[in-house]
């Protein structure tokens, strides 16, 4: 292992990087902690200059409860769910099926395919972006969730296939033969005898998007406007100029909206990073 | 012999050969619709002058004359900063891989809730970027944000806030994205910790190598897939950077911030008329600069393809 494990330094060492530890991780995380303080504090806190003094008063409830009672945070909320639920049910279905062709038949055109999924998805969104707001108006799905559901799914398969490629290539394929040889169907090989083997491959998949796709801006600005189908990183630039310059109703709305993929990110927390560190070993 | 039968026939005669394509059909659509045509459709648009409604008008290479200064126009000023910005961008985002590595190392120990440390220390990533964004640009408030705070400790003062002041805004803000960046980085390079052979440290620890010797001929060797990733992810958000220079500064002051892709946004749905062109012709060379690092990481990962067979 390296570095050398702290249990074979002496004592003194380990002391001082067990106690160094919480004082990093605090200064790490010191910005989102000083909102986290700015989300529990009152208003006249920062009429008064006390930005990151000790609050007068404790006000969590009154904040958060203003964040989803009087605002549109809410429905922004839902509409963040609404549109990354079908997006990551999209994606995983569909890169699992090209996954499946990529990585278990050989044919013509195979690499050149998979290789253009691969660089599609390096792409900046950018010179995406004209286009793809004229097919989405033209399709009268400017302004509506769908529109941007049908996006991110195609989008998200360019990665997604690459996942989903590397991963049933790696699976045993003599598997998949013996499958054959007692003729089962192709269709019934890839739903009976890769899916189930795929589980870990579509929970990883299932969280990372989830999270890029809830925490999506550029998208959500270009083809949405207005709280009917805003997600709400776009809602959150709303809330602000409704509650300008009120820090601790702001700083309550951004957590409240950062919540969600922290939370799948800790429930899941196996399945992500094992997602997003496919490939960082061989 | 019923047509049925012949189709069931010919079809299992050929299943090898047409369930792959079968297969691949709906994800190549999709993918092509969304994104393999409008990059084409965003060249042809560069040619044109189109407000994004009426006519298109075919105005052939007069976008790019104008972007960058050929013939007897000057460049466009505001494509030069942004464009200046962008390697400010690229060269700075890449400290995000050291920094991931340095951290990866100090956390790599198996002492008691090292577990929940890892993952607090990874948190930044999670949260999406506007929300970084929010939190940064109130941490750099002049006079009562933190920054300002504990800058004036040690007497030093940017005039009108990190980001109010011009000459430092595009950093603060390169700052914030380096935030969730280092910790990508850094859950890349544990992991590529946890699966370095134990043997060959151990056999380089016999041969006396140790600290930063052993660090760099035995350890990152090791590490070069994570590395890899880390360095493609890293340009890509890079280039990619939109988000936290929209919540931050929304390219100011004076339009000191801006990027390409902001730049490109900008002009193609700006309040003052919608010039989709220019703003494609902007996106295209973004393009063309993303490409040379797209080429170079297709060809890294077409070796490691050929390698595998």
């Amino acid at each position: 292992m390296f570095p050398t494990p702290i249990e074979k330094r002496p004592r003194s060492a380990q002391i001082t990087y067990q106690a160094f530890l919480p004082f990093a991780l605090i200064l790490w995380l010191l910005p989102l902690l000083a909102v986290a303080l700015f989300s529990i504090k009152p208003d006249a806190d920062f009429t008064n200059g006390n930005y990151w003094g000790v609050p007068s008063s404790f006000e969590a409830f009154t904040n958060y409860g203003k964040v989803f009672f009087e605002s549109n945070m809410p429905r922004y909320l839902l509409n963040s769910l609404l549109i990354t639920i079908p997006t990551v049910i999209g994606a995983v279905a569909l890169s699992c099926m090209a996954g499946f062709a990529l990585g278990v038949y050989k044919f013509r055109g195979n690499l050149l395919i998979f290789f253009i999924f691969i660089a599609g998805n390096f792409v900046p969104f950018q010179i995406l972006m004209v286009p793809v707001r004229d097919l989405t108006v033209s399709m009268n799905l400017y302004d509506t969730k769908l529109g941007l559901v049908l996006f991110h799914v195609a989008f998200q398969t360019g990665f997604c296939t690459l996942f989903m490629r590397n991963f049933i290539r790696a699976l045993p394929f003599p598997l998949i033969e013996a499958a054959r040889v007692e003729g089962v169907a192709e269709w019934r090989i890839f739903l009976y005898v890769v899916l189930p083997l795929m589980k870990p491959a579509l929970a990883a998949l299932a969280v990372l998007i989830f999270t890029f796709i809830w925490n999506d801006y550029f998208w959500a600005v270009v083809l949405t406007q207005g709280p009917d189908a805003q997600p709400v990183t776009a809602g959150i630039t709303e809330f602000n100029s409704q509650f300008r310059a009120a820090y601790h109703l702001m700083s309550a709305g951004s957590i409240v909206a950062a919540l969600p993929p922290v939370a799948m990110f800790f429930l899941m927390q196996k399945h992500f990073i094992a997602g997003l560190t496919l490939g960082a070993v061989k | 012999m019923s047509s049925a039968d012949t189709n069931r026939g010919w079809y299992k005669r050929n299943e090898i050969a047409i369930t792959p394509w079968l297969f691949l059909l709906p994800a190549m659509l999709f993918f092509a619709v969304y994104v393999i045509i409008p990059i084409g459709q965003s060249f042809w648009i560069s040619f044109h002058q189109w407000d994004g409604l009426g006519d298109k008008t075919w105005v052939g290479t007069a976008n790019y004359e104008r972007l960058l200064g050929i013939g007897d126009q000057n460049v466009d000023r505001k494509f030069e900063v942004s464009f200046w910005n962008n390697l400010r961008w690229l060269v700075l985002y890449l400290l995000a891989i050291p920094a991931g590595l340095f951290i990866a190392l100090f956390l790599n120990q198996t002492v008691f809730g090292i577990r929940l440390y890892k993952s607090l220390f990874f948190f930044p990533f999670v949260i999406s970027q506007v929300v970084v964004g929010l939190v940064f640009s109130w941490f750099y408030l002049p006079n009562d944000g933190l920054f300002d705070v504990i800058t004036g400790w040690f007497g030093i003062d940017v005039s009108g806030g990190v980001l109010g002041n011009p000459n430092t805004a595009t950093y603060g803000i390169i700052a914030a994205g380096l935030w969730p960046q280092t910790a990508y980085c850094m859950i890349l390079y544990l992991t590529g910790l946890n699966a370095v052979d134990p043997e060959q440290v151990e056999a380089a620890r016999l041969d006396g190598a140790k600290g930063r010797k052993m660090l760099w001929y035995v350890i990152l060797p090791q590490l070069k897939p994570a590395t890899f990733i880390a360095f493609v992810v890293t340009i890509i958000g890079a280039l990619r950077s939109f988000d936290l220079i929209s919540v931050m500064t929304n390219g100011g002051p004076f339009g000191s911030t801006r990027v390409l892709s902001f730049y490109m946004f900008e002009e193609s749905l700006s309040e003052f008329g919608f010039r989709m062109g220019y703003g494609a012709a902007i996106a295209v060379v973004l393009f063309f600069i993303m490409l040379g690092f797209i080429v170079y990481f297709l060809w890294s990962m077409y070796q490691d393809e050929k390698g595998a067979r």
